[in-house]
C-alpha cells in the first residue's frame, strides 16, 4: 500500500487565554488522506474543523500529536517548509487576498518564493487565471473589484499555482451564492481531475459533502465522531449527533 | 383571505439607480411569502423599502406599499415608527447580536416593549415568560434572567425572533434570520417562526437565499434575480416545476441529500 | 385601489466630498512653501535690531508692531515659522518611526519582549508628559533639537500601541495565512504585508499630531527649554514679550496666531485625511 500523503496522528489543541479556562478545540483527531482522494470534514460551528485545517497548514502549531506529509514527519516544520505540498482555500474570499495588492501578486507570490523571475511567474499567472476561467487581466484588479466567485476563483488559482498534493478547502464555498457555489465545486472536481490532487473539503452542508467527497469525516466537540464512504454515512449514520444534523437539514 | 400587505408596482433606487424593479405582490393574513434570490438580488432592499431602513440616497421612486390602508413609503416618520415594532416588525440576520451585552434579556425586552406601550415590569415579565412558553423555549424565567453572553449564539437568534412577537404585530419581515446559523439550530428557528403563524396568525415574509428554508415553510415564493421578480407561485409549483431558466438553475444548483441508496 | 402608481423624486446622496481635503491641504501647503522660502518672504531683516522703532505700534509698515528690540513681528513670525514647522514634523517623523517599528515588532513577537516594551510603553503614558519633557530637556540641556528629542522620548508609546494592535488584527486575517503559505518570510510578512496595511491609521494619527506636536514644542520654547534666544520660534517669542502682554499686546499676538493658524490648519487636515481614509465614509 502507497504512503498516504496526509496523516495527522492524535491531534489536539488547546487554546490557553489570560483569565479564562483552557479551551479544548481538537480532542485526539487522527486520519489519513490519500492521494487525489476528496474527504470531506463536516461538523457545525465551534466543532473544531477550522482548527484541524490550520494546524495541518502549519498555521497553527498542534498541542498534541503528529503530522505526516508523504511519510515524513512534519510537525514542526513551519508553513515555509510546507507550502509547496500543502495550500488552502479560505472562507471569505475577498478577505484572503491582501486588499493593497493586485489578484496576481498574490496569486504569484508564491512561485516568487521559490525563485522563479517576475516574466516566468506573469506568464504563469495568466495560465492560472484562465485554467480557473477567469481571462488573465484579472491579475490586474484588487480584490474589491471583483465579485466573491470571481476572487474564490482567483483564490483556487494562488492555491495550484504551485502544485500542491494535498489542497485544503476550509468552508470555501460557504459564502457564496448557491448558483457560484455550483461552478466552484465543478471547478474543484477538474482541477483535482487533471492535476491528481487530494482534497480535505471543510464544510457544514452534508448535503455537499456526500455529492462532492469520496469518504465523510463528522466532527463534534473536537473529536471525529463518525467516518465512512458518503452515501453510507447519510444513509446509515451510526451516531445520534449524524443523524441529528441529517435530520436538520431542510 | 384579507390582503395585509401589498407592494404595488415598486421601484427602488439608490442615488437615482433603481435596483428593484417594478415588483408587485400581495401578502395575506396568515401567510408566508419566500422570497428568495442570491446577492445582489434586491430581495432585503424591498423589506427595508417597508420599513423606512432605505439608508441614505434610497427611495421607493415609483409605486406603492400598502399596509393597513396606508401606502408606507409616503408616511411620516413618527407615524411610521410607531407602526415599526407594533404592527409591523423586522428581524435581521443577527437579531440576537443586537441585545446589548452588560444587561438582562428580560431588561432589554422590557425597554423595547414600554416603548409602545404602557405596562408594569412585573406583568411583563409574566407576558414574556408566557410568551417564550408558548414557543417551546424551555426555562423560559432563566433565559429572560439571563445576559446574552451566557446564551448561545442559535439561542439568542431564537429570543430575539420571540421578542418581535411580544407586540404582536401582524407581519413579520424576516431578512436571512438563518443564515448565521447551523444547520440544527436553522431547523428550530424555521420551527419557531411556523409556530408563530400558528398561534397568532402573523403574516411573515422571509427574504433568504436558502431554499431549503423557503421549502420548509413558505406557502408561496417569488424568485427574484437582478431587482426583478422573475417567477412566483405557490411553494411546490416554483421549487419542482420550475418554469423560468434562472429557477431551473438556482434549483439545480442545490445540492440534494441522497436519503436512499440510489435515490 | 387601482390608481397609477406613486412617482417620487429620487435623491442622489452626496458622499463626504474631498473639499475638505483639498482646501486644509492647501493651507497646509502654503505654511510649508511659506516656511522654506521664510527668508525671502520677510519684509525685513527679523534679526535686524533696531533700539529707534522698539515697542512700535501695528502700522503699515510693521502690520504686527515690532518688539522691544525693534525687530518687525511679521518678518519674526514668518522667520519663526521654519523652525516651528519644520522641527514639528523632524518631531512627529521621529514618533511615528519608532513607535511604528516598536509596535509591529511587539505585535508580531508577542511574549516576553511584547510585555517588557508595552509596559514601558505604559510608564510613558501614565507619567504626565511635559513634565517628562522638561526633566529630559533640563538633563540634556536647552536647544530644540533636544526640545524634540524630549518630546520625542514621550510621544512614541501612541504609535506603539496603534501599531501593535493594528499588527495584531493583520496577523489574524485571511491574506496573512495565505501570504505564510505562499513560503514568504518573516521579513517579507511585515514589509509587503503588514506595513502597507497598517499604514493608514499610523499616518492619520500622525496627521492629527502635528498640531498637537506644535503646541508642545511652542510650550517648551515657552518655558525656556526650546528653541534659544534670538532664534526666532513662536513659542519662544511669546516667552519673550510675555512681560510686555499689558502695554503691547500685539506683540504676543503676532505669534500666537500664528501658533492657533498652523495647528488649526493641521490638525483640520487630519481630520479630513481621517474621514478621507475611512472606508465607511467614503463610497
Amino acid at each position: 500500500m502507497t504512503t498516504p500523503i496526509l496523516q495527522a496522528q492524535s491531534l489536539k489543541k488547546i487554546f490557553t487565554r489570560d483569565g479564562q479556562s483552557d479551551f479544548l478545540a481538537v480532542d485526539g483527531v487522527s486520519f489519513d488522506i490519500s492521494a487525489g482522494e476528496c474527504v470531506g470534514l463536516i461538523g457545525e460551528s465551534g466543532s473544531g474543523k477550522s482548527t484541524v485545517a490550520n494546524m495541518i497548514a502549519h498555521l497553527l502549531d498542534p498541542t498534541e500529536g503528529r503530522i505526516f506529509l508523504d511519510g515524513e514527519d512534519v510537525t514542526d516544520a513551519g508553513a515555509r517548509k510546507i507550502f509547496r505540498t500543502v495550500q488552502m482555500i479560505f472562507q471569505s474570499p475577498q478577505e484572503s487576498f491582501d486588499p493593497r495588492r493586485t489578484l496576481g501578486d498574490g496569486i504569484g507570490e508564491s512561485l516568487l518564493n521559490v525563485g522563479q523571475s517576475r516574466a516566468e511567474v506573469r506568464g504563469e499567472v495568466g495560465r492560472l487565471l484562465e485554467a480557473v476561467g477567469l481571462s488573465p487581466d484579472f491579475a490586474e484588479r484588487y480584490p474589491h473589484e471583483v465579485s466573491g466567485g470571481q476572487c474564490q476563483r482567483a483564490a483556487i488559482a494562488r492555491a495550484i499555482a504551485i502544485r500542491p498534493k494535498l489542497l485544503i478547502c476550509d468552508e470555501a464555498i460557504s459564502a457564496l451564492d448557491v448558483t457560484v457555489q455550483a461552478e466552484i465545486v465543478a471547478l474543484l472536481s477538474r482541477l483535482m481531475r487533471e492535476r491528481g490532487m487530494a482534497c480535505l473539503f471543510i464544510c457544514h452542508d452534508i448535503a455537499l459533502a456526500q455529492n462532492f467527497c469520496g469518504r465523510i469525516l463528522v466532527m463534534y466537540r473536537g473529536k471525529i465522531v463518525e467516518e465512512g464512504a458518503p452515501d453510507e454515512v447519510v444513509q446509515s449514520p451510526k451516531r445520534e449527533y449524524t443523524k441529528m444534523l441529517i435530520e436538520s437539514v431542510l | 383571505m384579507n390582503e395585509i400587505l401589498r407592494y404595488v408596482n415598486v421601484t427602488i433606487s439608490y442615488n437615482a439607480v433603481p435596483v428593484v424593479h417594478d415588483v408587485s405582490f400581495s401578502l395575506r393574513e396568515g401567510e408566508i411569502l419566500g422570497v428568495v434570490g442570491e446577492s445582489g438580488s434586491g430581495k432585503s432592499t424591498l423589506l427595508k423599502a417597508a420599513m423606512g431602513l432605505l439608508g441614505p440616497g434610497g427611495v421607493v421612486t415609483r409605486g406603492d406599499i400598502w399596509f393597513k390602508e396606508r401606502n408606507l413609503p409616503d408616511l411620516p416618520e413618527e407615524e411610521l415608527r410607531r407602526l415599526s415594532g407594533a404592527e409591523l416588525a423586522m428581524i435581521f440576520q443577527d437579531a440576537g447580536a443586537s441585545f446589548c451585552s452588560i444587561r438582562s434579556v428580560g431588561a432589554q425586552l422590557f425597554e423595547a416593549v414600554s416603548a409602545h406601550e404602557t405596562i408594569s415590569e412585573t406583568d411583563f415579565r409574566e407576558q414574556a415568560a408566557a410568551l417564550l412558553q408558548k414557543l417551546r423555549f424551555e426555562d423560559a424565567a432563566r433565559i429572560l434572567e439571563s445576559y446574552p453572553f451566557e446564551l448561545s449564539g442559535g439561542m439568542m437568534q431564537r429570543v430575539g425572533i420571540a421578542a418581535a412577537m411580544l407586540l404582536n404585530p401582524a407581519v413579520l419581515l424576516a431578512d436571512e434570520p438563518t443564515s448565521a446559523l447551523d444547520v440544527s439550530v436553522q431547523k428550530q428557528v424555521v420551527e419557531e417562526m411556523l409556530l408563530i403563524r400558528e398561534i397568532w396568525h402573523t403574516s411573515i415574509v422571509i427574504v433568504t437565499h436558502n431554499i431549503g428554508v423557503v421549502r420548509a415553510m413558505a406557502d408561496r415564493v417569488a424568485v427574484m434575480k437582478d431587482g426583478r421578480i422573475v417567477e412566483s407561485g405557490a411553494t411546490r409549483d416554483v421549487l419542482e416545476h420550475p418554469a423560468q431558466e434562472y429557477t431551473k438553475k438556482l434549483m439545480a444548483a442545490v445540492p440534494k441529500l441522497r436519503l436512499r441508496r440510489g435515490a | 385601489m387601482t390608481a397609477e402608481p406613486t412617482v417620487r423624486e429620487a435623491i442622489v446622496h452626496k458622499s463626504s466630498g474631498k473639499t475638505r481635503l483639498y482646501i486644509f491641504g492647501a493651507a497646509a501647503i502654503l505654511l510649508i512653501v511659506g516656511a522654506l522660502f521664510s527668508e525671502s518672504l520677510c519684509p525685513y531683516d527679523p534679526y535686524l535690531q533696531n533700539l529707534d522703532a522698539a515697542l512700535q505700534q501695528p502700522s503699515a509698515a510693521h502690520i504686527f508692531g515690532t518688539d522691544r528690540f525693534g525687530r518687525d513681528m511679521l518678518s519674526r513670525v514668518i522667520a519663526g515659522s521654519r523652525a516651528s514647522i519644520f522641527s514639528t514634523f523632524l518631531l512627529v517623523a521621529i514618533i511615528t518611526a519608532v513607535g511604528t517599528a516598536v509596535g509591529v515588532f511587539c505585535g508580531w513577537a508577542r511574549g516576553r519582549a511584547d510585555d517588557l516594551l508595552m509596559r514601558g510603553s505604559d510608564l510613558c503614558l501614565a507619567f504626565p508628559g511635559l513634565v517628562f519633557a522638561l526633566a529630559v530637556a533640563g538633563v540634556l540641556g536647552g536647544g530644540l533639537h533636544n526640545a524634540v528629542l524630549a518630546l520625542a522620548a514621550i510621544s512614541w508609546p501612541k504609535y506603539a500601541r496603534i501599531a501593535r494592535s493594528q499588527t495584531l488584527a493583520v496577523r489574524e486575517t485571511a491574506y496573512l495565512k495565505a501570504a505564510m503559505l505562499a513560503g514568504c518570510s518573516t521579513t517579507q510578512l511585515i514589509v509587503k504585508h503588514i506595513l502597507p496595511n497598517i499604514a493608514g491609521p499610523i499616518l492619520v494619527t500622525a496627521m492629527l499630531d502635528i498640531g498637537t506636536m506644535m503646541m508642545e514644542l511652542a510650550g517648551l520654547s515657552f518655558l525656556g527649554l526650546g528653541a534659544k534666544p534670538p532664534t526666532a520660534e513662536w513659542g519662544s517669542m511669546m516667552s519673550e514679550t510675555r512681560g510686555l502682554l499689558q502695554t503691547v499686546p500685539w506683540a504676543v499676538f503676532a505669534p500666537g496666531v500664528a501658533i492657533f493658524v498652523a495647528v488649526m490648519a493641521f490638525n483640520l487636515l487630519g481630520d479630513a485625511v481621517r474621514d478621507w481614509m475611512d472606508p465607511k465614509m467614503r463610497n
